[in-house]
């Protein structure tokens, strides 16, 4: 990958620099050269990742591009080998995965990673209690079922719902922990049309009701181009390409790394 | 109707204890993956604490098994947070670690550990075992050079209950009923609370409970103190029924491994239908043979059927016939 592949740099770094001295700007979250290494493999290459606050962005790239890698390095799931995290303003980079969602950060992992054993609204539960109590837990649970879709299978255990059902909750119980950031890591894998528009949809509504920022990870570029106002797109653990979906979907450089080819760079 | 009620007697006593015996064992064991080979050392730290409360302070004796199960609870706070999950030799290792590494020559710094100096010990059964034997060796130890061979017993209150030529320790019978209550605390608490709430999640799956918010860590070190504060109370409870010796946590370890294996993974249900099944068979044996060695083997000879027909145990087994309903639908 070439020198001009990479995001415009210097203006990231002023970005970071701004949210490292506590000057707010509109940028939500910001990575400032995040490395990530699995013994002799980088999944993770000094990677500089901007999002603006309310805004709905998806990450794509090939199979091992780092797309989840990345997210997990934001939730805390995993420790950088190198580079810092800020949110908000603040350096959030040593923080435990539970700061980090104290202080707004959601995310929905690729394996349906809903409790079983327990209901709808025991699901549910779990994130809501951790900030409210009494009748205000009770309206905000029966919100996030109505959000999620599931109103009348608030006493199903989760293991009888459908696939798509389940990744309807989990994007609810996410939903339900008020972030101002929500990752979401392939939610629709697996679903069929009808369930993956019911998603974009719930995700749209989210992000315009809630104002709620979106990452969302996802392979299917109608998707994408349904639901994102800009795409970045990861390659070999770097960012590769950022922009709206129409420009990067006929950039023959992204068509070259998808189909096995070698990024030169020269779109 | 003499030998009916004595076999019922004999039921409740062994049904409470192998229940007491086990839930600390069984909660520390269903949600973090440690098997506790000190359990029995746990509920020495309980009876101790609260026999000594009483010959010491002169604490009354209810007031002082309350005291014993909170010492125990914060005994197993300080374990939890030095030996199970390493956190606290962790931090002063990571503090200790740069200065000392840059004082020592390259060679000698290259040999020191890296950080964390101590992985935590949830869901490392083998490795939990060894920790929490040595932990054992030290306590019953400990016990013997602080305190001697025995201290002096707090007598057994509430005299005896007597129905014609039968005649039982009222004391006992009262057990029966608190280990019925502590059973339905257990319930109330993981069906209930907010604490129960993320123990269960984190049992399910710890990595999504701390991505909704769960401080995993915390709830671990709550699980624990929690574990060891209901074995430190039923040390308390024992405390006048069994001779004050360092070793006196040997008694209930059997009974109380015997009651989770036999139980299963789930902690209430899984205790209650092993003590009852245990429980019947011991009164029963122990009854017809006028022997309580008999009623023991046949305690165990219960747990080794149970292991080979039954290996994930009582819950295990209802579980799967729960699950081949639902897949036959």
């Amino acid at each position: 990958m070439s020198a001009d592949d990479a995001v415009s740099d210097p203006a990231v770094r002023q970005n970071a620099a701004q949210l490292a001295t506590g000057d707010r700007t509109d940028t939500l979250l910001q990575t400032d050269d995040l490395v990530k290494q699995f013994g002799g493999f980088t999944a993770a290459d000094s990677v500089d990742f901007a999002v603006e606050e309310g805004e709905l962005r998806c990450l794509i790239g090939p199979n091992g591009a780092g797309k989840s890698t990345l997210l997990k390095l934001v939730t805390g799931a995993l420790e950088p080998t190198d580079g810092r995290i800020y949110y908000d303003g603040t350096d959030i980079t040593d923080l435990a995965p539970h700061e980090r969602v104290a202080r707004g950060i959601s995310m929905k992992f690729q394996v349906p990673s809903v409790y079983s054993d327990l209901s709808v609204r025991e699901n549910v539960r779990l994130p809501v209690q951790r900030f409210a109590t009494g009748d205000e837990r009770a309206r905000r649970i029966e919100a996030a079922i109505d959000a999620a879709g599931l109103a009348g299978y608030e006493d199903v255990p989760a293991s009888a719902l459908s696939h798509g059902q389940q990744q309807q909750l989990e994007i609810g119980m996410a939903a339900a922990l008020d972030p101002d950031l929500l990752l979401l890591d392939e939610p629709v894998a697996g679903l069929s049309v009808e369930e993956r528009d019911g998603i974009a949809e719930r995700i749209t509504r989210l992000s315009e009701e809630a104002g709620i920022a979106f990452v969302v990870i996802e392979h299917d570029t109608d998707f994408v181009g349904r639901i994102a106002d800009e795409v970045t797109v990861l390659h070999q653990g770097e960012v590769f390409r950022e922009g709206p979906i129409e420009a990067i979907e006929s950039d023959p450089a992204v068509q070259r790394i998808y189909l096995g080819g070698e990024g030169d760079g020269a779109a | 109707m003499v030998n009916g009620l004595n076999l019922a007697f004999q039921f409740l006593d062994s049904f409470a204890f192998i229940v007491l015996a086990a839930a600390g064992l069984a909660i520390i064991f269903g949600i973090m993956g440690v098997i506790n080979l000190a359990h029995g050392e746990f509920i020495l730290v309980g009876a101790y604490a609260t026999t000594l409360a009483v010959t010491g302070l002169s604490v009354p004796l209810p007031v002082a098994m309350l005291v014993g199960a909170v010492v125990t609870a914060a005994f197993g706070l300080v374990v939890e947070r030095t030996v199970i999950s390493g956190a606290v030799p962790n931090r002063l290792w990571a503090r200790l670690e740069p200065p000392l590494s840059a004082t020592l020559p390259d060679q000698a710094a290259a040999l020191l550990p890296g950080t964390p100096l101590v992985e935590p010990l949830y869901d490392r059964l083998a490795d939990s075992m060894v920790a929490t034997f040595g932990l054992s060796l030290v306590m019953v130890q400990g016990a013997r050079i602080v305190f001697g061979n025995s201290i002096d017993q707090v007598a057994t209150p509430l005299g005896e209950l007597s129905y014609g030529a039968f005649s039982y320790s009222a004391y006992r019978v009262v057990l029966a009923g608190v280990s019925v209550a502590v059973l339905a605390l257990v319930y109330y608490v993981f069906a209930y609370t907010d604490y129960g709430m993320r123990a269960r999640a984190v049992i399910q799956d710890d990595r999504t409970a701390r991505a909704m918010g769960v401080d995993t860590e915390r709830t671990y070190a709550a699980t624990f103190a929690f574990g060891s504060g209901l074995a430190g109370f039923t040390g308390a409870l024992f405390a006048p029924l069994v001779s004050m010796q360092p070793t006196l946590g040997g008694q209930f370890l059997v009974e109380a491994f015997v009651a989770v294996v036999v139980g299963g993974a789930s902690v209430v249900v899984g205790t209650v239908l092993s003590a009852g099944v245990l429980g019947a068979v011991e009164a029963s044996v122990t009854n017809y043979f006028d022997s309580q060695t008999f009623g023991r083997i046949a305690l165990l000879l219960a747990a080794i059927l149970a292991l080979r027909f039954l290996p994930g145990g009582i819950t295990g087994y209802i579980e799967r016939l729960r699950t081949r309903r639902r897949e036959d639908r």
